[in-house]
């Protein structure tokens, strides 16, 4: 029996820990090998650009792109910026309409909204119940303008993997750029960027054992090629499209994290969907309680479970002492919504409001799984005898007959 | 965030869970939230007609730590009060108990509106008229 460590760390689709071969491989690059690369005329300087060669290779063969299409940045995000924003400049003459879905991260919402402002037509398209976009939907939005569609490669909050090949089909079929927001699937799965005919994406280090504050936007050469239009100005590194000294230590680390995936990625994947489904089998035996998107397009290590009539956030701290989950509810005064992902798959907000996402990774061992199925599902238990909701469930009451006080 | 130690307290030895027989006369039902904005707390008071005192009180919460933890300090403090004096109990009292955080101040907004509306549910059962209350500052 192997030894349970405690606490448990089931958030891994916030972040991952560094693993410390990882760790390892960047230690040089803050000490002895500080150099800048971009410094041409002396060994620091060579010594760091060599460092940053190697690393852009081995991330670009996580995606089996060319290195040179890959671009760093400071995360996922500044590069979900610098593509959408970058695209939208440098295509503006072609025009001015980006499809996008409702279920994308805030980075990718919140960047289109922000050009929605200054006059770019935005589509967000809806979701089907299991959270895949239809692809017959997909088609009728395309308009003359439309330059970009944006659909992520797999959601952060259900796992949900998209048809991304067949998106970007479509899309080139109508002329647009295709782009993926990467962050949770890179490293997990794999990803081909020239067999599935990406022309942008964005990932990021640390989701995938690697530091934080580092991220690659991959931006295809050839057929098409592909421009962006850089967002930040400055000494013109990574190719004129991202100025700014290179994050030598985290960038190398990033090359290290990508590499132990790519080697790893088929036992590594296959253990967590085991350990993935023996979590989610057990907790399912709990009554009224439910999976959240398909189960059948999925990342292995993600599992998100409505336990209805009790509220996630006080399920979760039932357990969160020795276990780190995430929920789809946020009781704030600030914001009583639920996970807008969970709304747009159609869960009622009450259904919404009681979601653990569970999230799986390299270091989580199966004695923690089953310290987890229990915990949680004492947690459950012991939050439905506190619930009204139960009662009334139990005694055959609709909820939805009942007069709810205005909130 | 971090939960106060009185919080979780309330939350790991919740205090007088349960269900009292709402078709009593002496019993005062108050049911207040929503399950779609994520917390819903039923309160309920027994009432000695002889004394006016609150004997009992149970509470049942859909919610957060915070929102199990408000309920659960009201029911300690209803109990042993009369009907007026349960009014006086104020939504800060219980901020101030539990050290709530700014975001969860709702909760304690909820507590204090549970035990109004069981008190005016009491007062129906038994021939008052309900107390009109101001509207509740946050929601």
């Amino acid at each position: 029996m192997e030894e349970l460590k405690l606490p448990v760390y089931l958030d891994n689709s916030a972040t991952t820990p560094v693993d410390p071969r990882v760790l390892e491989t960047m230690l040089p690059y803050f000490t002895e090998n500080f150099g800048n690369a971009a410094s041409r005329n002396h060994s620091f300087g060579w010594v760091a650009e060599e460092a940053v060669d190697y690393a852009r290779e081995q991330v670009a063969q996580l995606i089996n792109a060319n290195p040179k299409e890959i671009i760093f940045t400071s995360g996922a995000t500044e590069a979900i910026n610098l593509a959408i924003k970058g695209v939208a400049d440098m295509y503006a003459k072609q025009g001015n309409h980006i499809i996008t879905v409702k279920t994308e991260h805030k980075a990718v919402i919140d960047t289109c909204k922000n050009l929605q402002k200054k006059g770019i037509d935005i589509t967000f398209l809806e979701v089907q119940p299991d959270g895949l976009i239809n692809l017959e939907e997909l088609e009728k939005a395309f308009t003359p303008k439309t330059i970009l569609v944006s659909v992520m490669f797999a959601n952060n909050e259900i796992g949900v993997i998209q048809p991304i090949e067949e998106i970007a089909r479509i899309t080139h079929k109508h002329g647009a750029l295709f782009m993926t927001d990467a962050t949770q699937a890179a490293g997990k799965i794999p990803i081909d960027v020239q067999k599935t005919g990406i022309d942008l994406m964005t990932f990021t280090a640390h989701k995938m054992y690697g530091p934080k504050g580092v991220g690659a936007l991959y931006v295809r050469r050839k057929n098409p090629r592909v421009k962006v239009t850089a967002q930040i100005d400055g000494g013109g590194h990574e190719r004129g499209m991202r100025s700014g000294t290179l994050n030598v230590p985290g960038i190398v680390g990033f090359g290290k994290a990508a590499e132990l995936c790519r080697l790893e990625m088929d036992t590594e994947s296959k253990r967590l969907s085991e350990l993935r489904d023996k979590l989610e089998q057990a907790l399912l035996k709990l009554e009224e309680s439910y999976v959240n998107g398909n189960t059948q397009h999925r990342l292995p290590h993600i599992s998100n479970i409505s336990f209805k009539y009790v509220e996630g956030e006080g399920l979760m701290m039932g357990f969160n002492k020795n276990i780190a989950v995430s929920s789809g509810s946020a009781c704030t005064s600030a914001s009583l919504e639920p996970s807008y992902v969970l709304v747009a798959l159609g869960l009622d907000d009450e259904l919404a409001h009681s979601s653990i996402r569970f999230s799986l990774g390299r270091f989580t061992t199966e004695a923690q799984i089953d310290y987890t199925i229990e915990q949680v599902a004492n947690a459950v238990n012991r939050m439905r005898e506190l619930s009204p909701l139960w009662e009334m469930h139990k005694e055959g009451i609709d909820l939805k007959t009942i007069q709810w006080s205005e909130h | 965030m971090a939960y106060s130690d009185k919080v979780l307290d309330h939350y790991n030895n919740p205090r007088n869970v349960g269900t009292l027989d709402k078709s009593k006369k002496s019993v005062g039902t108050g049911l207040v939230g929503a399950p779609e904005c994520g917390d819903v707390m039923r309160l309920q008071i027994e009432v000695d007609e002889e004394t006016g005192l609150i004997t009992d009180a149970k509470f049942k919460t859909f919610g957060c730590g915070s929102a199990i933890a408000s309920s659960s300090l009201a029911t300690e403090w209803l109990k042993g009060k009369t009907v007026n004096e349960a009014l006086t109990i104020d939504n800060m009292d219980i901020v101030e108990e539990l050290h709530l955080p700014p975001v969860k101040i709702h909760c304690s907004v909820l507590a204090e509106d549970a035990i109004k509306a069981a008190i005016n549910d009491y007062r129906v059962k038994n021939g008052l008229e309900p107390i009109k209350f101001e509207e509740s500052i946050i929601h």
